[in-house]
């Protein structure tokens, strides 16, 4: 304390313009906070728990900060501004870090605490530090009284600042990009204004100058770290997100409810699944001879199995999905089980995670109806989903009475890949019975029927159904001019026609 | 690593792939990194080579009597046997010197798939017929005939899309030609040439044969299309008027592809041939069949009309001898050098020429006038475990992986054909060097003199041109140096008059092999073993039997 015991020399500190950058700082540290809280809520889902957790722990981190400044005994001014620096650095990489963070691997909650936590540190440390570096230039009152305003003000100048202009107009990656720079500059600033307290004020300034050329180059990168942080994708709010070794699993929630997100393709959204999944499940269900046995290749998100329960008659569904983590979240999660209507937890439904192609090709068992709801076919792996080998080997596990249905993307929006389906299952050996059904979140959505033998209408349909009833039933297989058949080449493995001619049709539309 | 031995390397990588590798190698601190665990795994040369010995090798006592031995159980010599057995023969004897059988069909496998160690691929046949077709359809792989006559095939035997990709300077292009920033100029002779390969594929004779055919023996020998022969493919081009950079890298990269050498080693006749007769035939062809362990499929539908017994492995015949009552055919056990002998009424030596000459007793005094026409090139073959797929730029990871600006002829994935909905996670890759200069017996030298180190570093300066970070997800490293895999069709050699003195046999000795084709390919090896076969029952006497030819 022998430092702060001698009597303060008298410098002529600009303290007016010390107590501007104390708002500059408050806004800086409280965007950090705002940005991880969003962040987490945007990444893991959750937005109570997240913001909770995170300015929870910020605050503590801010307390820790504020303990560890007793420890700062020497050179008080050169301290202030090297931290000031960390507290840039730290805060401005904060965003880049947690996204590159989150996609690469499994520690991204250790990442995303120790990053709240050093900021917090940080910050925390500023303020006693500043406070003892001007005691003696103010009085006790008046600094402290000085300190604090500009504290909070900076604090409702982040908060107002960050919802309404900062996230729409920049986006988070460079918003914490930005802030670091501002927060460094502000830490260059103060080498002038604390210049008769500092010994080497020139090493610092070259520090300085260090950190932010560090930020510029982030921020001339954002764009492609924002890319690669898929940043922006979703309009509604994230409430769940998870990354499988297959795919990326995204749920929104939003003024229409949730929606479900494969590789940030929309797989539904709750307002008007309905309509898809009663135009995918019952046209077929209706046709089969009987209903004992289901088999469901893909829809791991149990909304189709919803509507075959539907079904008197139903013994047993075989649910075959790729992805335990889709399955489990069908399964587990609330609000989504709520929508299925627990239909995987029925103990009428298995769910095998295995491969499809392969399920079909190792097993001998006959199914009475089965429902293909694969993704489109808009890559050579998925491609293979939707060649004649595969409904070849569809046909050898259907039931000679049976009716399968297969999602056939939009005979609207991609009519040659429809068609080129339809004429791929016909190639397969079954006949087919292609239909639509406008589902106002997909647009006007096709499915192809196939049976091994021709099959005509012969049950009724459930009760409880909110699009299809009998007249609808057989309205759908009406197609308008703009949507009429096309001729179309088969799609093998051997040629993957449909990716190609997919991708070129969809390309028009985005 | 010692400067010394830098240097060296340097210059390996230089000889055997161009400087675009070096460069691509030093960048990726290649010259540095680890050595790739694994080994050369060629044997069977070694133990050729005993046949060369100035020791006389042992011999049995007592010779077991058999109806028919056949020497060498590569495609020619298995077709041979699947004939034989067809026809009902059952006191017969296949003796393969290697550990097992296929020749340059054989294959591995190890815990992440079956990998080919050769050929890798056969040209689905564009008409019925033929022993090929047979074997094929006993396969349950023709599912039909087209309205045009052409016979179908499974589609999970062919080669799924995306078939072929190519690598030129940091992207994938689609195909083999390479399209991007191709002048019109380069556009214009390419169209050209495939109308003119169209055009030749659909080409006649006066007696209706097909002036390019498979195999080779089935086509037109006149004149107009033999006087080819006696051109090189460079030539050739050259006359033409191709001039073309692309153009002719494509058909430079056919001939290394098919046979082993430059397009300036190779007669015009085999050049055109790879375009007019497998590939070209419009839209007859349905591509290519192949699966994870390549030709070694049809190798082990082949072995299938074996019994128990029939066929011996580590065997090494050293002579082959006409004797009274037949011909004394005389054996050891590579490593042990256990005799065995066995005589037979007849016998299919079904090896190359070079090995024919060593082991038939006769032609040891007095070498077979044809025997120089014959010659071979050289081949390394290695098979890269990796814990991931290869990405890249551009499109994705296909069948075939050529790099446009190597010496090498790429890779070949070899889980491609897997019936799996997800593509990803640890495969093996075969990559393919053929030694294609025309002086066969340097190259021969170049390729026996480079040990594991040589072309671990080789395999991976190659492949890191293209996929950087290779040497992280690499886990082993197999090669195989073939001294004479293929025989290599010269100017001069298809059409002349030594390769049909060769297939003649000599009394109860037949002889069959795809260097008597003239083309080192599975049509040209099934066809000559069932034709020598067909010798050997004529000669065996019994009920006439249907030719399967």
């Amino acid at each position: 304390m022998a430092d702060e015991a001698a009597p303060a020399p008298e410098l002529p500190l600009r303290r007016e313009l010390l107590f501007l950058t104390v708002l500059v700082i408050a806004t800086c540290g409280l965007v950090y906070e705002l940005i991880v809280g969003t962040l987490a809520s945007y990444l893991l889902g959750d937005s109570v728990t997240q913001f909770s957790t995170v300015i929870g722990v910020y605050l503590f981190s801010m307390g820790v900060g504020a303990w560890l400044s007793r420890f700062v005994e020497r050179g008080l001014a050169q301290r202030f501004v090297e931290v000031e620096l960390a507290v840039a650095f730290a805060g401005g990489v904060t965003a880049p870090l947690l996204f590159v963070s989150f996609n690469a691997g499994p520690f991204f909650r250790v990442v995303l605490y120790g990053s709240v936590l050093v900021v917090g540190a940080l910050v925390g440390l500023e303020i006693p530090l500043l406070l003892r570096i001007l005691k003696d230039q103010v009085r006790f009152k008046d600094l402290v009284a000085h300190v604090l305003t500009f504290d909070y003000v900076g604090a409702l100048a982040a908060s107002l600042l960050f919802p309404l202009v900062l996230v729409p107009k920049l986006g988070l990656v460079r918003t914490s990009l930005l802030f670091g720079l501002i927060n460094g500059a502000v830490g260059l600033w103060s080498t002038w204004l604390l210049e008769p307290l500092l010994p080497s004020p020139g090493r610092l300034r070259l520090k300085a100058a260090g950190v932010l050329l560090l930020l510029f180059m982030g921020l001339a990168a954002a764009d492609r770290i924002t890319d690669y942080a898929e940043e922006g994708m979703y309009a509604d709010e994230v409430v769940h997100a998870s990354s499988s070794p297959y795919q990326r699993i995204v749920l929104t929630r939003g003024k229409r409810g949730f929606s479900l997100f494969l590789n940030g393709n929309l797989q539904f959204a709750a307002v008007d699944e309905y309509r898809y999944h009663e135009a995918l499940v019952h046209p077929a269900m209706a046709r089969a001879a009987r209903h004992a046995h289901v088999l469901v290749l893909g829809g791991g998100d149990g909304l189709a199995v919803r509507e075959l329960l539907r079904w008197q008659g139903v013994e047993t569904v075989t649910l075959v999905d790729l992805d335990p983590a889709m399955t489990k979240l069908a399964t587990e999660y609330e609000e989504l089980a709520a929508l299925n209507g627990h239909s995987l937890s029925d103990r009428r439904v298995r769910v095998v995670n295995a491969d499809a192609l392969q399920f079909l090709a190792e097993g001998d068992a006959r199914y009475d109806v089965v429902v293909v709801d694969f993704p489109d076919p808009n890559n050579f792996s998925l491609g293979k989903l939707y060649t004649t080998r595969f409904y070849g080997l569809l046909k050898s596990r259907m039931a000679p009475d049976g009716v399968a249905v297969i999602q056939s993307t939009s005979p609207l929006m991609a009519r040659q890949s429809f068609w080129c389906v339809e004429a791929t299952v016909a190639a397969a050996g079954f006949w087919t019975a292609p239909y639509h059904a406008l589902v106002p979140s997909f647009g006007e959505w096709g499915y192809v029927l196939a049976a091994p033998s021709p099959r005509e209408v012969v049950h009724a349909l459930p009760p409880g159904l909110r699009f299809l009833d009998a007249q609808v039933l057989s309205s759908l297989s009406d197609f308008p001019p703009d949507m009429a058949r096309l001729p179309s080449e088969v799609n093998r493995l051997n040629n993957q026609v449909l990716v190609r001619t997919y991708e070129e049709e969809w390309r028009r539309w985005n | 690593m010692a400067a010394l031995e830098l240097m060296r390397r340097r210059e390996l990588i230089h000889a055997f792939l161009g400087a675009a590798a070096w460069s691509a190698c030093q960048k990726g601190g290649g010259a540095e990194r680890p050595q790739v665990p694994g080994a050369l795994v060629d044997r069977a040369f070694e133990w050729g080579h005993a046949l060369r010995g100035a020791a006389p090798l042992p011999r049995a006592q007592a010779l077991e009597p058999v109806d028919v031995v056949v020497v060498g159980a590569g495609a020619a010599g298995l077709s041979a046997a699947w004939r034989l057995a067809g026809a009902g023969v059952r006191s017969l004897r296949v003796l393969e010197v290697d550990e097992g059988p296929g020749g340059t069909a054989r294959s591995g496998r190890n815990a992440v798939s079956a990998f080919p160690w050769g050929a890798h691929y056969l040209p689905a046949p564009t008409r019925e017929g033929g022993p090929v077709m047979r074997l094929l359809s006993g396969m349950g792989l023709v599912t039909g005939v087209d309205d045009a006559g052409r016979p179908r095939f499974a589609e999970q035997a062919l080669v799924r899309e995306p078939d072929e990709r190519l690598f030129y300077r940091g992207t994938w292009y689609d195909g083999l030609y390479l399209r991007a920033g191709a002048s019109g100029e380069d556009l214009r002779q390419l169209q050209r040439f495939e109308q003119a390969m169209d055009a030749l594929s659909k080409a006649r004779d006066g007696q209706g044969r097909k002036a390019f055919d498979v195999p080779l023996e089935r086509g037109s020998d006149d004149a107009e299309w033999t006087a080819l022969d006696r051109l090189s493919m460079e030539e050739w081009l050259h006359q033409e008027g191709y001039t073309s950079p692309r153009l002719r890298w494509l058909v430079d990269y056919a001939c290394r592809d098919d046979f082993g050498a430059d397009a300036a080693a190779v007669s015009a006749y085999a050049g055109i041939w790879y375009f007019a007769a497998r590939h070209g035939e419009g839209t007859g062809s349905d591509g290519y069949l192949t699966w994870p362990e390549g030709n070694g499929r049809l190798v082990a539908e082949l072995q299938r009309a074996l019994g128990p017994g029939q066929l011996a492995t580590r065997a090494l015949v050293h002579a082959v001898e006409p004797v009274d009552g037949g011909v004394a055919v005389h054996a050891v056990e590579a490593g042990t050098e256990r005799p065995a002998g066995y005589l037979a009424r007849r016998v299919v030596l079904a090896v190359p020429r070079f090995v024919a000459a060593r082991v038939y007793v006769p032609w040891r005094q007095a070498p077979p006038a044809f025997l120089p026409a014959f010659q071979y090139t050289p081949w390394a073959v290695a098979n890269l475990t990796v814990s991931e797929h290869p990405g890249g730029r551009g499109v994705p990871l296909a069948w075939d992986n050529v790099l446009y600006e190597s010496k090498s002829m790429g890779y070949v994935v070899a889980t491609h054909q897997r019936e799996r909905m997800v593509d990803g996670g640890p495969t093996v890759l075969t990559w393919y060097y053929p030694l294609s200069a025309p002086d066969v017996k340097a190259e021969r030298e170049r390729l026996l003199s480079s040990g594991y180190a040589d072309w671990e570093a080789l395999v991976m300066a190659d492949l890191s041109a293209a996929h950087r970070d290779i040497g992280r997800t690499a886990e082993r490293l197999e090669v195989m140096r073939w001294g004479h895999a293929m025989v290599r069709p010269r100017p001069g050699f298809l059409f002349g008059p030594e390769r049909r003195a060769a297939a003649v046999p000599a009394g109860a000795v037949h002889f069959a092999h795809s260097d008597l084709g003239g083309l080192a390919l599975f049509e040209e090896a099934c066809h000559h073993g069932v034709r020598a076969a067909e010798e050997v029952l004529a000669g065996l006497g019994g009920r006439p039997q249907e030719t399967w030819l």
